[in-house]
């Protein structure tokens, strides 16, 4: 974690999105820090708050607690109820919202200008006030566990969860971010006030802000929020290495097509490689339609409407993890295919002109992301939640095009073992055999 | 409390105002080939958003081909006559671009998103598939595969999608807005790339385009592209009107009950047949968009998540939704999600109660005011998302909208009075309604 010691308001042009946005970082009166991007042409601001922990703080036997809570804090604060704080919340047309995440809880405000002190004042009371009332518990626990079960339901998500319970055993991840009906069935009042103690502190914090606020506005708004918190008590987990073994776990569920999910062990994002293994990933398998997985599985026989990969690297554990989903009847074709392609990373098969290609298409994208102030709050505080310097968005082109061939099939020996891969076939899909024992519920 | 929120609401108005003179309004022009051009300047990022909008979409297939809009959609990433199967992603991609497209039920989008400096080879390649396409065998049989993998995956695959799709087939007695957009499984397998081509050949053409840019460049500048790239290609002669078979007067309420395994939580959803926005009338359209708004805007606030889910408890969720952006017609919708150990039975009851009592009650004057506010500030944070504008423009004018009565309709809304609230609720008629149940399937 990179950290500075810098001069209030320390700015840098971008040279990316333009010489118009200038990114700064604002150092507040009581020592917090928040990055900006001053914006005044549109009278609103967008502020993301990250904190680190979220669902990772949750106990044993306690899945869920850190995301049932934070869907109560809008369920009434101070002296409103849940009605009375939405209709304030309303009357403001403000935002504030928020977010339970694998590894943090993110808090979403925006807010037009003549609005934004009230929309703060609402902000804080979520944050340091919530009412926690038996009534809403019981309700929002209701929604929740209705929503489990739909979640349950739905091929996509028993695929990633038995996944996670395959290759974290016993660590925080093999359990769903939002619990299981019956770790949510379970919690109490208690639950819920100690899941709120540990996830919002004021040392495991990261502030960004786009739009129409000054520094000095922004710093007063950090130093309020942040010192209405106390410091972290709990540890974070332990680092946990992906371990699912190779083999096939067929979970049965009707239908004509079988959800796939595969992978290995993945790189974490803090590891000298990792940006060698992100331009791996988006020529193998990434977002773009051209992907190598794409080409070979979709255009070329039509076996998915979509394939992709992913370097899932949380902060305490990673997988390089990827997913599609066939007819019944190709599920079998389609993992020869997989492995196929693995052994083809594993075997140098990237060319130069893959590499090229995706440099080209990753420093021109770039710009794209930085669309509107909302995005940008978001990048500025996922930034320094993953440890990146003021500095980055100068120098990351840079970084994507400074690696070279060499890198890249050293990293696809890391990483590409077509042997270790895991298949997770949710469905019922003809002619495979299951050999690994089914993951216990 | 009446004070200051007059203070508020006046503070906003001139905030509007203000904003309205300083955000560039778009700029309209016409080729001479019919082409509607429409450029929306913002230069807060080095970024382009190009679109071409075509006025054709699912409830244009011909009888018996559903799912051709779409598939056509498919094959525009096909080879044409310059370029090879594939190489506009390439192209793109190697630009540093994103692009996608889209098919509704009445039109049909592509759109890049690039570095501002490569508008132009954007347009030569889009220029280039409005008319050169080229569909080989080679293609179009594999992607038609995609296509029903796609039906497969995002739509067979869910339960409340299928169920969506059954309450629409019964909702429209005559009009194709009955079909699903995708197509009927067993018509997209008969689907082949000549039917395609007849398709291509009459409904993409520049006279039935519009082209939408928005970002970093100046107006005259994407003229002057237009003119280069999309000039030149000649306008089609009989482009057919736009007559698709309409509703005959409905006259019985529809039940659609349906049941499926995967169901874990069962929930009531109900269809009204109502009137469309059209450039003529937006004022009663945007009356039931404000009239959903208060029944079921807000999961705290809103009429019925407050007495359904909060004041009785016998609801984990209710909603209200309305959808004016159908050419021939409008939808309103109103749901309920049980919880355990209440009956669809009961709840449909509920519903339909609460409702009644709102027809008796009238509109609550504060909660309208909330409502209002957040469509001044809607005008506000529009101006934040060049691509959202881009995209709410281009399809106002697919369906026929000028760019003023398009930029009318925020103050519409603003302006909809408790009365034109009241008369829209009036008039949605169970006669012109489907009601549906989605269960498990009993043991």
């Amino acid at each position: 974690m990179i950290r500075f010691l810098s001069a209030i308001a320390l700015t840098l042009g971008l040279a990316m999105p333009a010489g118009a946005i200038d990114l700064q970082e604002v150092t507040s009166s009581e020592g917090h820090t928040a990055w900006l991007v001053e914006e005044h042409s549109i009278p609103f601001v967008s502020i993301e708050i990250i904190f680190t922990g979220g669902a990772s703080l949750d106990p044993a036997g306690r899945a869920g607690a850190v995301s049932l809570m934070t869907s109560l804090l809008s369920e009434g604060a101070g002296d409103y109820d849940a009605q009375g704080y939405a209709a304030a919340l309303e009357a403001t047309a403000g935002n504030v919202s928020f977010e339970a995440g694998r590894d943090s809880v993110s808090l979403t405000i925006k807010a037009l200008s003549e609005n934004r002190d009230d929309v703060i004042d609402l902000a804080m009371l979520a944050l340091t006030e919530p009412q926690f009332g038996q009534m809403s518990l019981d309700r929002v626990r209701a929604q929740t566990i209705a929503a489990l079960e739909r979640a349950a339901q739905n091929p996509n998500t028993i695929a990633q969860q038995t996944y996670a319970r395959l290759g974290y055993a016993g660590h925080p991840y093999a359990t769903p971010t939002d619990g299981t009906p019956a770790t949510v069935g379970s919690f109490t009042l208690d639950d819920i006030l100690d899941a709120h103690r540990a996830a919002f502190t004021s040392d495991r914090v990261y502030v960004g802000a786009a739009g129409d606020i000054t520094p000095a506005e922004l710093s007063a708004i950090v130093d309020r929020v942040l010192s209405a918190l106390p410091e972290a008590d709990r540890p974070l987990p332990e680092y946990r290495a992906f371990d699912a073994g190779p083999g096939v776990t067929v979970v049965p569920f009707p239908g004509p097509q079988s959800v796939i999910q595969f992978g290995v062990p993945g790189i974490p994002a803090d590891d000298d490689d990792f940006m060698e293994a992100y331009l791996l990933n988006e020529i193998f398998g990434g977002g773009g339609f051209t992907s190598r997985l794409m080409s070979e599985i979709r255009e070329e026989r039509g076996l998915t409407y979509g394939v992709y990969t992913s370097l899932a690297s949380n902060q305490f554990g990673d997988s390089f993890v990827g997913r599609m989903s066939t007819g019944n009847e190709n599920a079998a074709a389609a993992i020869d295919l997989v492995r196929e392609q693995f052994q083809w990373l594993a075997d140098g098969g990237i060319t130069q002109a893959d590499l090229e290609r995706i440099q080209t298409y990753l420093t021109g994208a770039y710009a794209l992301r930085f669309d509107g102030n909302e995005s940008i709050a978001r990048i500025l505080a996922s930034m320094q939640f993953q440890g990146f310097p003021l500095d980055y968005i100068n120098i990351r082109n840079d970084l994507v095009r400074a690696v070279t061939l060499e890198d890249i099939q050293r990293v696809a020996q890391r990483l590409a073992h077509p042997d270790q891969l895991h298949f997770v076939v949710v469905g019922q899909p003809v002619g495979l055999e299951q050999d690994a024992a089914a993951p216990a519920e | 409390m009446v004070v200051a929120k007059r203070l508020i609401l006046a503070a906003l108005a001139w905030a509007v105002t203000a904003l309205a003179a300083a955000a560039e309004d778009p700029q309209l022009f016409t080729l001479d080939n019919g082409m509607q051009v429409v450029v929306i300047e913002d230069h807060r990022a080095p970024v382009v958003v190009h679109m071409v909008w075509y006025r054709v979409g699912g409830a244009d297939d011909p009888a018996g081909q559903s799912g051709i809009a779409h598939y056509l959609e498919h094959l525009m990433f096909k080879a044409t006559d310059n370029l090879e199967e594939g190489e506009f992603d390439r192209v793109v991609q190697a630009n540093g671009g994103t692009h996608n497209a889209f098919t509704s039920w009445d039109y049909t989008a592509y759109h890049q998103r690039v570095a501002a400096d490569r508008l132009a080879l954007m347009m030569e390649m889009e220029a280039d598939r409005m008319v050169n396409l080229r569909l080989d065998r080679s293609d179009w049989l594999p992607e038609r595969d995609v296509i029903l993998r796609e039906r497969g995956q995002t739509l067979e695959s869910s339960p409340d999608r299928q169920f969506g799709e059954q309450l629409r087939a019964a909702l429209y007695q005559n009009h194709p807005y009955g079909r699903p957009i995708i197509g009927w499984r067993h018509e997209m397998e008969q689907l082949t790339g000549e039917i395609a081509t007849d398709f291509y050949r009459v409904h993409y053409s520049p006279n039935n385009a519009i082209l939408v840019v928005a970002g970093d460049v100046e107006a005259e500048d994407v003229l002057e592209l237009a003119r280069e790239y999309y000039g030149p290609i000649p306008a089609v002669e009989d482009l057919p009107e736009r007559h698709r078979p309409q509703e005959p007067p409905q006259l019985a309420e529809r039940r659609v009950i349906m049941e499926d395994a995967r169901v874990a939580q069962p929930y009531v959803h109900r269809l009204y047949l109502t009137p469309t926005r059209t450039p003529d009338d937006q004022r009663q359209a945007a009356a039931y968009q404000v009239l959903a708004a208060l029944l079921g805007g807000s999961a705290q606030t809103s009429i019925l998540e407050r007495r359904l889910t909060y004041d009785e408890g016998i609801a984990i969720s209710a909603w209200a939704g309305y959808s004016g952006s159908g050419l021939d017609s409008g939808t309103f919708t109103l749901g309920i999600m049980p919880v355990d150990g209440v009956s669809l039975d009961d709840a449909e009851a509920a519903l339909d109660r609460v409702l009644a009592n709102f027809l008796e009650e009238g509109v609550d004057m504060e909660q309208l005011e909330r409502v209002r506010m957040q469509i001044r500030a809607e005008a506000i944070y529009q101006l934040d998302d060049t691509q959202a504008r881009a995209q709410s423009l281009g399809a106002d004018l697919a369906l026929g909208f000028t760019v003023e009565q398009s930029e009318e309709w925020l103050d519409l809304l603003e302006q909809v009075t408790p009365e034109e609230i009241m008369a829209a609720a009036r008039r949605l008629d169970r006669h012109a309604s489907v009601t549906g149940w989605l269960r498990g399937v009993e043991e």
